[in-house]
């Protein structure tokens, strides 16, 4: 077990109690972010190397965002830390009952490929705040960032209670042999299963932050020009390679109809007329990425765009229009700058489609009348919603942000970060004295006592007398 | 008969139905539960009693008030914890409309375990409903008495489709694990813990599990200890041992360990009459299985109190252990049994390093007059929930979440918990279809004004 040294260098720090204190917490979430701040331009380069990630969106997702989660974490930790205390009952009014935020202990984070730095910085900064030891693994798939990750970041926090592994599959399966007393994973189903099957042998808790094909819903009444670009931008952003980005829209044959010069129109406006040459749009990250999403250009026909490049690993941002259910773009999750346009009659029909797939990460509904925005809300079941844009609920850290069924088994962002990473301790601290009060539990058994109990410990309805 | 695959279908159907959505749906459910609980009591204690040999009033306390309370307390707060929660806004979200929505997960299993099978059914059952899912209840086999009511009961209060019990033990278990759930919850030991999320990891199906584990009980010289071992003595002989939260042992000075002894004594005195064995109130070992297991456990081992026992009625007096070597057998795995082995420990430091090189427990329990001395153990150690000064206790208390860490298990329930644990909390968020000005700063070409905001 090649890791097993690691492991129990770092089960032992958190054994000495040394993440313990809120100051050595705040200490090392405050070097993160001078991680962020020094080493920004290696960041942003890295990423363009690996997926050609504009530095716009670069500065977007892996740096402000993530000190955004920094900030909210630093200023709020105290408070998070705290004991919560709970409502007592009649019995109970001497002693104190709180939840305690304990730390699991040594923890592992699985970070994915597309937004290399925000998706195991973002768990990293709530395991550190909730007072864990952490093992990293970034994806060896960027491998830029992989380098980066793995050279840097000890610079800045304690070798001893956090370190960064790197490989690939097999290194990840010798790893996951460990136990570990939290896992948290993102990535795709299939990898998910194989993590939790593993998390149980030790009785693991995890959090595994999947996909899945996230349906857009475009009414007929809506103000097609924002509807164009909202959606564009979700859909283009980080060239499609975004768990949460619009993968293919629902909509009827009059509104494909006029959608289509607007998408257009916002494409160009976004990338130029010659999107390869705009900085602005990202490449796929490998080949293997790359022939795979070629594939599904045959589905449906090609209405925007459609050109690739495999030198480049260039995607053109495409639009495909008359998309049938049974079509190669609608098996799988797109993950790519492919928007496919499946029409539908109507709402119902649309939200029926939607039912009968499997639960996705994100749903998207378009329309200027709101009730058909909450129709669609209520009548589907997904990880999160978004009425009337794309992405953005993932950008708001007072919302979970998590999935259901195979998109998803737990949630994270903001304090739900911290959350994950603790055990929520129900404690109870009596008086010695009253041991008057506890005499109607104890044995011998009797109707009397059992009266007493009764009294002291239910929940009656509101408006019922209370009389004996 | 059915396959599991068409009782997990018929519930699945029931669900898409959309039925169990609304709340008064819902709340009519849970008031067939408790019309259920009080209509169907006497038959309810006399099968606790048959599986278990629980007297009456003990059955109540226990597993009926309990019941109640978490029905009552579903059913006012329902339309409270079910409403959406609006959440703070940031500056891009100002004029949106931000909140959570609780929303049902789908079909959910629950596994109930033989030792208060009754409420360790209901309890999750009450949560899943109020949550608005399809339940399907397994109860133990080995409390075959109550399995077969619940079997009976439910389909007579509750919808029949959404809410299914099957009954059957090993074999049929297994095969209702490789049907697709929205969320199971164990409650029972690790090993099988362990073959459940195994089975859910299939489908990745999140799971609570409610394990169990030796719970510690740290005894401080500077206590009342008449008032300390009478605490201990109820939580550690109630239902004969058999509870996940039972304080398993005690660690304590050695110098207070014979004192201790005396007081225990003392109290099952008060308890249980002179003749334990004739007291209606004292309890029987579940079946001869476990009865064999905790046998071997006292080989060897100094019996300063008790030990005796009779096969038959798989009987075994309430029994203390002294000076007991952590090494030896009853230290290794979780008694659930009336023996109480007391390992001495010469302070509270050696008595934190003991139960930390241990799996974190599902109940530790620390008596002391000393506040600093209880802060310490509650900061050094971890487990699923503690008790300061008594037993058992947190468990009862309506805010705390109950549940287990590490082998002890993972997730929690009770009350508001367990409306959550079968909720899942989607995040919404409704903009504007209009004032497209804002969202400019965001599009291509980049700019760096989005990176000042």
């Amino acid at each position: 077990n090649p890791y097993a040294g690691l492991v129990s260098h770092l089960r032992a720090s958190w054994l000495s109690g040394k993440t313990r204190p809120m100051e050595y917490r705040m200490a090392q979430l405050e070097a993160l972010g001078r991680f962020l701040d020094d080493k920004k331009q290696e960041i942003l380069e890295a990423t363009e190397l690996d997926m050609g990630k504009p530095s716009f969106e670069a500065f977007f997702s892996e740096i402000l965002l993530c000190k955004n989660e920094l900030n909210i974490t630093l200023n709020n930790l105290y408070h998070w830390m705290k004991d919560e205390h709970v409502n007592k009952n009649l019995v109970m009014q001497l002693d104190s009952a709180f939840i305690r935020k304990d730390p699991y202990g040594v923890v592992l984070i699985i970070a994915p490929w597309n937004y290399p730095i925000h998706l195991f910085l973002v768990p990293l900064i709530g395991a550190i705040a909730a007072g864990n030891c952490v093992i990293v693994k970034p994806s060896e798939i960027s491998k830029n960032t992989e380098r980066l990750v793995a050279e840097t970041l000890s610079c800045y926090l304690d070798s001893d209670c956090f370190a960064v592994v790197t490989g690939g599959v097999p290194e990840t399966t010798r790893l996951l042999e460990n136990k570990f007393d939290y896992i948290f994973f993102t990535g795709i189903p299939p990898v998910g299963r194989i993590v939790m099957a593993a998390a149980a042998k030790h009785l693991t808790p995890v959090t595994l932050e999947l996909g899945g094909k996230n349906p857009c819903y475009v009414s007929d009444t809506c103000d097609v020009t924002n509807v164009a670009r909202r959606v564009a931008w979700g859909r283009f952003f980080n060239a499609g390679q975004t768990c949460v980005a619009p993968d293919y829209l629902l909509c009827t044959l009059e509104m494909q109809e006029k959608l289509m010069p607007a998408l257009r129109e916002a494409i160009t406006e976004f990338f130029g007329p010659n999107p390869q040459e705009s900085p602005d749009f990202g490449r796929m990250v490998s080949d293997k990425q790359f022939q795979r999403i070629r594939a599904l250009l045959g589905s449906g026909r090609v209405a925007i765009g459609g050109q690739t490049d495999e030198a480049e690993r260039y995607i053109a941002p495409t639009v495909l229009a008359d998309v049938l259910p049974s079509d190669p773009a609608m098996q799988e999750e797109i993950f790519g700058p492919i928007l496919p346009i499946v029409v539908v009659a109507n709402m119902d029909e649309a939200i029926d489609f939607i039912n009968a797939r499997p639960r996705p990460l994100a749903v998207y509904a378009f329309s200027c009348d709101s009730k058909v925005v909450n129709q669609v809300l209520e009548r589907t079941s997904s990880g999160g919603f978004c009425g009337n844009d794309t992405l953005m609920h993932v950008t708001l850290t007072s919302l979970p942000f998590g999935g259901i069924g195979n998109s998803s088994l737990g949630k994270y962002h903001g304090k739900f970060t911290f959350d994950t990473f603790s055990h929520h301790r129900g404690c109870l601290h009596r008086s010695m004295g009253l041991e008057a009060l506890n005499a109607p539990r104890y044995p011998p058994y009797t109707q009397q006592k059992l009266g007493l109990l009764t009294a002291a410990f239910e929940v009656k309805r509101r408006g019922t007398c209370t009389l004996l | 008969m059915e396959t599991m695959q068409q009782v997990v279908g018929r519930a699945r159907a029931a669900f898409n139905s959309g039925r169990s959505r609304s709340l008064e749906f819902r709340i009519q459910q849970l008031k067939a539960l408790e019309r259920m609980v009080n209509e169907r009591e006497k038959e309810i204690l006399a099968a606790l009693k048959a599986d278990l040999h629980k007297s009456g009033p003990d059955a109540c306390s226990h597993e009926i008030l309990g019941v109640l309370r978490d029905l009552v307390l579903a059913m006012e707060e329902l339309p409270s914890w079910a409403a959406p929660q609006p959440v703070k806004k940031d500056v891009l979200t100002i004029r949106d409309e931000a909140y959570v929505r609780h929303e049902p997960l789908g079909v959910v299993l629950i596994i109930g375990a033989w030792n208060y099978p009754f409420v360790l059914v209901m309890q999750p059952l009450i949560g899943a409903i109020a949550a608005g899912n399809a339940v399907v209840v397994k109860p133990s086999e080995v409390s075959e008495n109550t399995a077969r009511l619940v079997a009976e009961l439910l389909p007579q209060y509750l919808d029949k489709d959404l809410y299914t019990v099957v009954t059957g033990g090993v074999p049929e278990t297994t095969e209702l694990l490789t049907q697709r759930f929205d969320h199971i919850l164990y409650t029972g030991n690790s090993s099988v813990g362990r073959i459940v999320m195994a089975a859910a990891a299939k489908h990745l199906t999140p799971v609570t599990l409610e394990l169990g584990g030796k719970s510690p009980c740290y005894i401080d010289k500077d206590c009342d200890l008449t008032v300390a071992c009478r605490r201990i003595t109820w939580g550690k002989y109630m239902n004969c041992g058999q509870t996940c939260i039972a304080p398993d042992y005690i660690l304590c000075d050695p110098s207070i360990q014979s004192k201790v002894v005396e007081n225990i004594k003392e109290t099952l005195k008060e308890f249980y009459g002179e003749d334990v064995k004739s007291s209606p109130d004292y309890g029987r070992i579940v079946n001869k299985r476990h009865f064999k297991r905790i046998l071997v456990l006292l080989e060897g081992q100094k019996i300063a109190h008790g030990g005796e026992t009779d096969e038959a009625s798989c009987f075994i007096a309430p029994t203390i252990l002294t000076d007991v070597s952590p090494e030896s057998k009853v230290m290794e795995e979780e008694i659930f049994g009336p023996v109480l082995p007391i390992v001495t420990v010469k302070s509270v430091e050696e008595a934190i390093e003991f139960i930390n090189l241990r799996e974190k427990p599902l109940a530790l329990y620390v008596f002391s007059n000393n506040k600093q001395l209880i802060k310490r153990v509650i900061s050094e150690t971890s487990s699923g929930g503690m008790t300061a000064n008594d037993v058992l206790m947190h468990s009862v208390v309506p805010g705390l979440p109950f549940g287990g860490v590490g082998h002890s298990g993972m997730g929690a329930y009770h009350g508001k918990y367990s409306f959550e644990t079968f909720s899942h909390r989607r995040a919404c968020l409704i903009k504007d279809l209009r004032m497209e000005m804002v969202n400019k700063v965001r599009y291509p070409p980049g700019s760096m004004e989005m990176v000042h905001l």
